[in-house]
This record gives C-alpha cells, sequence and structure tokens, in this order.
C-alpha cells in the first residue's frame, strides 16, 4: 500500500482507452462501476475531442456483485455490438472487476460476434497508464494479424509510424510534421497507427518494409513484434531538436537503403528551421549554462536533456522519469550528463530535488509546472501529464525541424530575456526592479500568500541550519537581482559549509561566487 | 442506497436481460403529478468519492484517505483538475498487488500509511477513511481501522472515521451524504442543557459566504442559536437538545438525514434554498418551526429576497420558454429543475436524478408542472437518442458528455459547476442564473461569419 497524493499516470485501462479513442472503428468494453466513467472527461475536456469516447462500462453495483455481474458485462457487449456496429472488440476489467474475476476475455468470445473480440489483461494493481497502451496497441495488432503468415512483397520506400495516441503530448501535430519529413524524403506511409488507424489498417502493417517507433511508450512491443512476425526493422531515434533530426534522418535513410541526398535535407532544413540561428544571435548568450531540471516520460526527457544541452547551451542539473518500465534508459542519460536520475511517480519526492537543485528553468510534465509555479521557478511542459492547455489551438509539434522551433519558444519565453536580463541588473535599485516586481510577462507570479508577503525561494532567510549571515553580508546579498539571489546564496551557504564556516561574510560570499563562476 | 421513505410505487420489470434499459411505470403518490420513470443501463456518472473535492475545502482541518487503487486517485485529480497543486489534504493509499496476494497485512498497511500521513500533518484533526469500490469488493473493515487508530490517536486529539464513497454503492453527491452521516454520528452529542446546544442545524456543506447571509437572516427572525454542519472545523462537538430541529440545505442528504431522525431530531421540510421562491419557502419552514410569526419572518429575508426576485425578473427573457434536459449526475437536478420552471418560465424536457428520495423531495415534487418526465437511474446510451430528439435549448449534463453535446449543437452546463460554486440562497440567485445563461449568452455572442456589407471588400 502506498500513499499518493496525485499521480503521473492513471490506471493500464486508461492507456487501453487511449488506443481506443485513437482508432477508427474499434470499441472497447470495460468492466466497470459508475465511477470510472470519469476517464470520459480526460479526452472530451482536456484533450477537447468532439465526441465521446468508443467506451461502454458495464456500469455494476454492489447488489450486483455476486449475482449477475457477469451477465451485465455480456449484455453490455452485446449491445455494444449493436449500437455502435465497430469493426473489432476489446474487452477488459478496470481494477474493481479485475477482484471479481469474471473474465471478460471468455465473456466477450462465448457471445460468437462475427467480429474480432480482443481479450485485454491489464493488471491494475501492479501496472500503469503507459504500461496498458503499448500492452493495448500490441494485443490489437498481435490478435488481428495472428493468421496473417505470409510476408508480402514490400516497396522499400514505405513505412508506418508506430505510436501515436489519443491523449498523447502533441502526437497529432508531430505525426503531421513527421509525414512530411519522411515525404520529403521520398517515402510512403503506409499506416500510422494507433491514432487514425483502423481494422483493416492494422491488418495492412505488414505491408510497410519498416517502422518508424515515434513513441515507445505506446510503440515499442509491437515494433518488436512486427520485427519478429514480418521481419520490420524499426527507427531508433527520437527526432527531436535539430540533432535529433538529422540523426533520424540518417537513420531512415540507411533503413530505406536510400541515398542521403545531403544539399536537398539542407534545403529543407533552411526552410524549416529557425532555432539554430535563434540559439547563436546574440540574445541567446544569456541563456549559456541555464541550469535545468528535466522530468517526463523516459522518451521526451533523454530529448530534452540533449538539446537543452547542445543546442540551448543550458546546464542541466537534474533529470529524472516517472516511467519505470524506461528506468534504465534514463539512469545511463543521467550517466552521460554525470548527474543523479531520480526515478520515482511520487511528486512530493520531485519537488524536494527541484528544491535542491535550484534550477532556474524546470522542464518537466503539467505536476512539475505546478511545483515550478509554487517555487517561482521558470518552467515549460514537454511530456504527459497534460493539462487542457497543453493542447494549444496552434500548430505546435515538438518533433521535427518545426519541433525544434516550437521547443525554443517554448522553453525561452518563460525566462527572463537576455535583453531584459542586462537592463535589470543596471537599474536593480530602482524602485521598478525589486522584489515585489516580476518581469511582466510572468503574471502568474504575482501571487501573495496568506500573510500577504511574497511567495518567494528567493528570500534571504537560511536554507542551512546552523549558519549565520552576517548583517553586512545579508545587506550585500539583497543587492543581487532577486531571480538569481537564491542560487547565490545557496552557493555560498554550500560553499560556508564546505569550508567549516559558521558565519557568512561579505568575504565568504565573493569568495563563493569566484569559486562557482562559470 | 437511498432508502424510499415512502413506500415504492415502482414496480421493476425483472425480465430486463433483452431491454436493459427501460422499466416503466406511471406514479401515483399524492399531489405529485410528474411522470416518474426508472432507468437502469450504463451510467455516465461520477462516483462518491468525488464530493472530497468540496468536502475538504469546507472541513479545514479534515484529512480524506481514500482506500482504493490507482482508479481513485486519478479520478479525483481530474475532477479536481482545476484546483491549485497546494498540499492538498486528500490522497490515496493505493492497494498493490502484495496487498492482494496477502503478502502483506493489508491492515498493518493501513495503519502504517496513516502514521506516516499524521507524522507530518499536525495540522490534520479528523482523519476519514474513504471506502472505494476494490476496498469493498475486498471486505476491508474500515470501520474496524478507524477505531483501531482512533484509540491510537486519542491523545493526539485525531479522530479516524470511515465512509464509503465507492461508485458500487455511491453516485457523486452521495459521497458527501455518507460522509455527513458518519460525521453526524460522532459530532453530534445530546445535552439536557438547553443553553449549550443550537436550536437550529443547517445540515449540507455550504461556501462560508453562503453561511454567513444565512445567519444574518436566522439572526434578524430571532433564530440565533444556528449551527451549519459540517462545521468548519471538527474539532468541536455539536450540542443538541430536544429542541433542535433541522433542515436540509442539500437534497441529497437521505442518510444523513435518516441518522438525525434517529438521535431524536425532528426535520423541518422545506422546498431547497434555490431560486428566490425556493429559499423563501425554506427561511418560511426554518422560523414557522420555531413558532416565528410570518410577519417577521417576511421582514428578515424581505431586502434579500427583493434582490433576488428583481434578478430573476431580469433574467426571465433568457429563460422564458427555453427547454431544459437534466442528466442525472448531482441530485440538484429536481430542485433546480423547479427553480427555472416555476420562476423563469422555463420548459422541462426530462428530468434525470441519479436517485430519488421521493421522501426527502416530496414538495419540489409537487412544484414540479403536471406531467414534467422525471428519470431515476440512467442507460446513457438511449437518454442521449432521448436528448437529441427533443434538441433542448440547454442541457445540463456531467463533463464527459458536455463537448461531445456542444459539437452535436446542443448547449451545455456542467452539472459540477453547480456544486463547485456557491449557488443557494437569495444572494446566489444571480450567481446560478449566470452560470445557467453564460452557454446562451455566448452563442449569441460568437460570430465568425462576414456580413454582406464585409464580404463587398474581401
Amino acid at each position: 500500500m502506498k500513499l499518493t497524493l496525485w499521480t503521473y499516470e492513471g490506471p493500464p485501462h486508461i492507456g487501453a482507452m487511449r488506443v481506443a479513442t485513437a482508432m477508427k472503428d474499434v470499441h472497447y468494453v470495460l468492466h466497470a462501476p459508475q465511477g470510472d466513467t470519469y476517464a470520459d472527461l480526460l479526452f472530451t475536456m482536456i484533450e477537447r475531442l468532439p465526441y465521446r469516447p468508443p467506451v461502454t462500462y458495464s456500469t455494476f453495483k454492489a447488489q450486483d456483485l455476486g449475482k449477475d455481474t457477469a451477465v451485465l458485462f455480456k449484455n453490455a457487449v452485446a449491445d455494444a455490438y449493436q449500437r455502435f456496429k465497430p469493426n473489432a472488440i476489446l474487452v477488459g476489467a478496470s481494477c474493481t472487476a479485475e477482484l471479481i474475476q469474471d473474465d471478460p476475455g471468455g465473456l466477450g468470445e462465448a457471445l460468437n460476434l462475427p467480429i474480432p473480440v480482443i481479450p485485454l489483461e491489464l493488471p491494475a494493481y501492479q501496472k500503469k497508464e503507459n504500461w496498458g497502451s503499448a500492452e493495448t496497441f500490441y494485443q490489437v495488432v498481435r490478435c488481428l494479424n495472428n493468421d496473417n503468415e505470409e510476408v508480402p512483397e514490400k516497396n522499400p520506400l514505405t513505412c508506418n509510424i508506430l505510436g501515436p495516441s489519443a491523449l498523447g503530448f502533441r502526437h497529432k501535430d508531430d505525426v503531421k510534421e513527421i509525414s512530411t519529413l519522411l515525404e520529403s524524403l521520398g517515402l510512403k506511409i503506409n499506416v500510422i497507427a494507433p491514432l487514425g488507424a483502423s481494422v483493416s489498417d492494422i491488418k495492412d502493417l505488414k505491408k510497410a518494409a519498416f517502422n518508424v517507433l515515434l513513441y515507445p511508450e505506446t510503440g515499442r512491443l509491437v515494433a518488436e513484434y512486427l520485427f519478429k512476425k514480418f521481419g520490420q526493422p524499426h527507427t531508433k531515434t527520437f527526432p527531436y531538436g535539430v540533432s535529433g533530426t538529422k540523426k533520424f534522418i540518417s537513420e531512415i535513410c540507411q533503413i530505406a537503403g536510400i541515398e542521403k541526398d545531403l544539399s536537398k535535407i539542407q534545403t529543407f532544413f533552411n526552410k524549416s528551421n529557425k532555432s539554430e540561428w535563434y540559439s547563436r544571435s546574440v540574445d541567446s548568450n544569456y541563456l549559456t549554462n541555464k541550469r535545468v531540471f528535466i522530468f517526463g516520460d523516459a522518451t521526451h526527457v533523454i530529448g530534452a536533456a540533449h538539446v537543452a544541452k547542445k543546442e540551448l547551451g543550458f546546464d542541466v542539473v537534474g533529470v529524472g522519469t516517472y516511467s519505470r518500465e524506461f528506468a534504465r534508459e534514463v539512469r545511463s542519460l543521467g550517466e552521460e550528463f554525470k548527474v543523479d536520475a531520480l526515478i520515482t511517480d511520487d511528486y512530493l519526492q520531485v519537488e524536494k530535488e527541484i528544491k535542491r537543485l535550484q534550477p532556474e528553468l524546470i522542464l518537466g510534465s503539467q505536476m512539475e509546472r505546478h511545483i515550478a509555479k509554487k517555487l517561482n521557478i521558470a518552467s515549460a511542459v514537454i511530456s504527459a501529464p497534460m493539462h487542457v492547455q497543453d493542447f494549444p489551438c496552434r500548430y505546435s509539434p515538438q518533433l521535427g525541424f518545426e519541433g525544434a522551433n516550437v521547443l525554443f519558444d517554448t522553453w525561452i519565453h518563460p525566462l527572463i530575456m537576455g535583453l531584459e536580463e542586462h537592463l535589470l541588473t543596471m537599474f536593480r535599485d530602482d524602485f521598478e526592479f525589486n522584489d515585489e516586481t516580476v518581469a511582466s510577462h510572468l503574471a502568474s507570479e504575482h501571487k501573495i500568500d496568506k500573510e500577504g508577503k511574497k511567495i518567494s525561494v528567493s528570500g534571504t532567510e537560511s536554507i542551512e541550519i546552523g549558519l549565520v549571515w552576517e548583517t553586512d553580508a545579508e545587506k550585500e546579498l539583497k543587492k543581487i537581482p532577486f531571480f538569481v539571489r537564491g542560487k547565490a546564496k545557496k552557493n555560498t551557504e554550500k560553499f560556508a559549509v564546505e569550508k567549516g564556516y559558521k558565519k557568512i561574510s561579505i568575504g565568504t560570499l565573493y569568495d563563493a561566487k569566484a569559486h562557482y563562476a562559470r | 442506497m437511498i432508502n424510499q421513505t415512502i413506500a415504492p410505487s415502482v414496480t421493476t420489470n425483472v425480465n430486463n436481460t433483452q431491454h436493459p434499459s427501460s422499466c416503466k411505470t406511471k406514479n401515483s403518490l399524492s399531489g405529485i403529478s410528474v411522470k416518474l420513470e426508472k432507468e437502469s443501463g450504463q451510467r455516465e456518472v461520477f462516483c462518491g468519492l468525488t464530493g472530497i473535492v468540496w468536502l475538504h475545502r469546507k472541513m479545514k482541518d479534515a484529512f480524506f484517505l481514500v482506500v482504493g487503487s490507482r482508479t481513485c486517485a486519478h479520478l479525483i485529480q481530474s475532477a479536481a483538475g482545476v484546483m491549485i497543486f497546494a498540499e492538498p489534504r486528500f490522497g490515496t493509499a493505493i492497494i498493490d498487488e502484495r496487498d492482494l496476494a496477502g503478502l502483506a497485512d493489508v491492515n498493518d498497511e493501513l495503519e502504517r500509511v496513516v502514521t506516516d500521513l499524521l507524522a507530518c500533518r499536525p495540522d490534520i484533526k479528523t482523519l476519514f477513511l474513504v471506502g472505494s469500490c476494490p476496498s469493498e469488493v475486498i471486505k476491508l473493515d474500515l470501520a474496524r481501522s478507524a477505531e483501531k487508530l482512533s484509540e491510537k490517536y486519542l491523545d493526539q486529539g485525531i479522530k479516524v472515521l470511515n465512509y464509503s464513497g465507492s461508485g458500487i454503492e455511491t453516485t457523486f453527491t452521495e459521497g458527501e451524504d455518507a460522509c455527513l452521516t458518519t460525521l453526524a454520528s460522532n459530532l453530534i452529542k445530546k445535552t439536557n442543557n438547553p443553553t449549550d446546544s443550537c436550536d437550529l442545524l443547517v445540515v449540507g456543506a455550504l461556501a462560508d459566504i453562503v453561511e454567513d447571509q444565512m445567519r444574518r437572516i436566522f439572526d434578524d427572525m430571532g433564530l440565533k442559536k444556528v449551527t451549519f454542519f459540517p462545521p468548519d472545523s471538527t474539532k468541536e462537538d455539536v450540542l443538541i437538545s430536544p429542541q433542535t430541529k433541522f433542515i436540509l440545505a442539500q437534497p441529497f442528504l437521505s442518510e444523513t438525514s435518516k441518522e438525525l431522525e434517529r438521535v431524536g431530531l425532528e426535520r423541518i421540510p422545506a422546498l431547497f434554498p434555490f431560486g428566490a421562491e425556493g429559499t423563501k419557502d425554506w427561511f418560511m419552514m426554518a422560523g414557522r418551526a420555531f413558532g416565528i410569526e410570518d410577519t417577521r419572518i417576511s421582514s428578515a429575508i424581505g431586502p434579500a429576497y427583493k434582490r433576488a426576485t428583481d434578478v430573476v425578473k431580469k433574467f426571465r427573457d433568457v429563460f422564458s420558454g427555453k427547454r431544459f434536459f437534466f442528466f442525472p449526475d448531482s441530485q440538484l437536478e429536481i430542485s433546480l429543475a423547479r427553480f427555472f420552471s416555476n420562476e423563469l418560465g422555463a420548459v422541462l424536457e426530462e428530468v434525470g436524478t441519479p436517485y430519488l428520495n421521493k421522501g426527502l423531495l416530496q414538495k419540489e415534487l409537487s412544484s414540479l408542472p403536471t406531467g414534467t418526465l422525471v428519470t431515476e437511474g440512467q442507460n446513457v446510451e438511449e437518454q442521449l437518442q432521448r436528448c437529441f430528439k427533443a434538441k433542448p435549448d440547454l442541457t445540463v449534463c456531467g463533463l464527459g458528455l458536455a463537448n461531445p453535446l456542444e459539437a452535436k449543437d446542443i448547449s451545455t452546463k456542467w452539472s459540477i459547476e453547480l456544486v463547485f460554486s456557491p449557488i443557494h440562497g437569495f444572494e446566489q440567485v444571480s450567481e446560478l442564473l449566470s452560470i445557467f445563461a453564460k452557454p446562451s449568452l455566448r452563442r449569441q455572442k460568437l460570430d465568425f461569419s462576414v456580413s454582406s456589407h464585409e464580404e463587398s471588400f474581401l
């Protein structure tokens, strides 16, 4: 038993819903009590889908237990088939129904429907949402291709795109961006799945020469299955950022056996990417070594760490993920970046780590955005879980060259701009630039706590216990612009502790400043 | 489950395998002339756990610990999606495979979680262990755990109580009912000294501002000893004497009401305090129960009642003749339907409610226009078909259905807003009307077309 206040992932049947909702003509019958219908609002409110997810809940009550819950489920499947006429039905149980062991798979099969009935076994007390979507996608592909032994003649220039689902972080825009990129390389896209795929599309997956695996969280199992079953290789590069996309292009060319037309790629790049130039422009000097903490699903975290370090010149001070299935990948990222990798689904632990590291920017999920708001730190969302605002109205992919532009904008805008930072230093004693005034574009930071004081982690109260700031040193500390004061204070105290000082003088402050200069 | 205080006049069609949905009957209660129908099938409603979202804000020293699954945690988080991510006073003790396989003793595990939690939250005075679907299916005895933990924390003045918010037992607002039932049996104490006790107990979680307004009116009426339940702080007992009477502020408090009657309190029947007339009736009945003269009550509510009726007049044009369709959700549907029909002239296509306690709602039901279709329970697919067919001007429904209905050009109001925003009493009539007027005002305002005059410049 584990105490949880906020969760990063829902239960595994939510993952199954993401696959079913992404697809065109399947229906998911979930053996579940009435409250589980809350899941619909994730799709209709957060993603603003204009239709209900294709899900029927058997809606059993306490009085049905031990009597006819199985009949209820069977009727729900039969009704759903009659009403929605899907081309395949997924059947499964939510956490409560798992306990009553009605065997939804067997019950669904017993109806002898003229369409495939795909049973889903999603252990709700062990697994979570992303695992559920991967497993569901896999079961769908496996069941629909089971009797499908012959491997057809393949056009080497065709590929599938695997992984995008409903309620995915920018999946729809990413698919559009990557499709354009693939087509510009002369490739033909056979099937995109699960997003927008029909039952017959799933049966056609084998017709492609290889698979583009966009999101391993959802698609890795399927990619491995298709490799084994139909000999389709799959991509391993995440086309995130400029260099990620370039590597992705190289990998595609290699798998498809096409000659890399460098000048054509360069023209495409020049036409679609600005982030490289923006990052080189003088204003971006201020981005150098900004301390950034990155947390989210593994794929986005790994991508973001590389872009943050190499394409924006940030200093990555911490990385982590909530997906235990990908802990190994993120741990090795930590080794590569010489930082500890935080593998946890406890947001309080993430908050603690952020407080410890005092980053200037947090790249994370909706959860980290809330932590950032509370701690008054700039942040941008790079990964699920999401909020309604993470489904922007405008086209804003994360992948490909345009995606790199979007990353530049969304990560940089929360920070105080270069020129602005320069001016703030010059005029820091002017009344507009005191602690109570925050940069005009950071309206959300005008937060007042109960006592009427501004909530701030950049105050001058000592974090380290047993250390005393001398009055002069404290005065000097207050002269440091408020947005870097927290860091200066923390560094000074860390320095003082290391040196075994009990008091911090002006000298200590400047010694520490020299010590940490970069 | 709601206990029907009046013998049910509804017969259930047992042979419902063909049609899991409709089992229809007419009702023959005296004074009630609505058409009552029962429906069963797939529901699109929240479970009782949702109530935690507003209950924890009301009781500022209480923590709600759901003993359940990841789904429970995800549900509350999603329902509370709009809330600030502070350190919440609710959480979920997630049962895992070790607990189910018997590798860990669930009761010991729960005790460990509670101990850890209380150690870092000294502000907590009452801990609610909230039962869920999984905890009930595995027959976890939370009452025993609560008792045991209460003993353990007696010295520290922390109470541990339990109730069920599970979806197999409760729908949406029934969670508040279950919570208040438990709290009532724990906090309400009899005294023989009438000076210590309250005269009137107002039952149902209300916003602080609404309580203050009500208290001022009761004060003017000469009713000085009014206690609101649940209280802001769960530390102190609520003292009652044989003279104490109670009035419900929410229509969904069946079990709480029964518990209060069990300890000997008399319930004051009235319309519920929604709209100018509902609130007026509520105050009138409360006052009369204590022998206060009508003139005094009228003068106490006078200014506020006038403000409320003025607001109603302003909005009459917006709602008059507009056809309403209520999906079952919060159990506020019948009271709200009564308000919009009687005071605003709205037409009721269908009034759905997850459960119907005809006893508590008798006055509301008999205030509805003759022949109003009231459906208890739900078969969401069938109901959606009826809604599409009726093409109502405004549909009140849960969050899962709102956008899909809007996409079919059916104007909607999410019912969850009704439990999160203050809508009770005279001064909130304007809020209540604004909430319902907004969808149509917005529709009138939005314009993506180009006029023929502008067209000539294109």
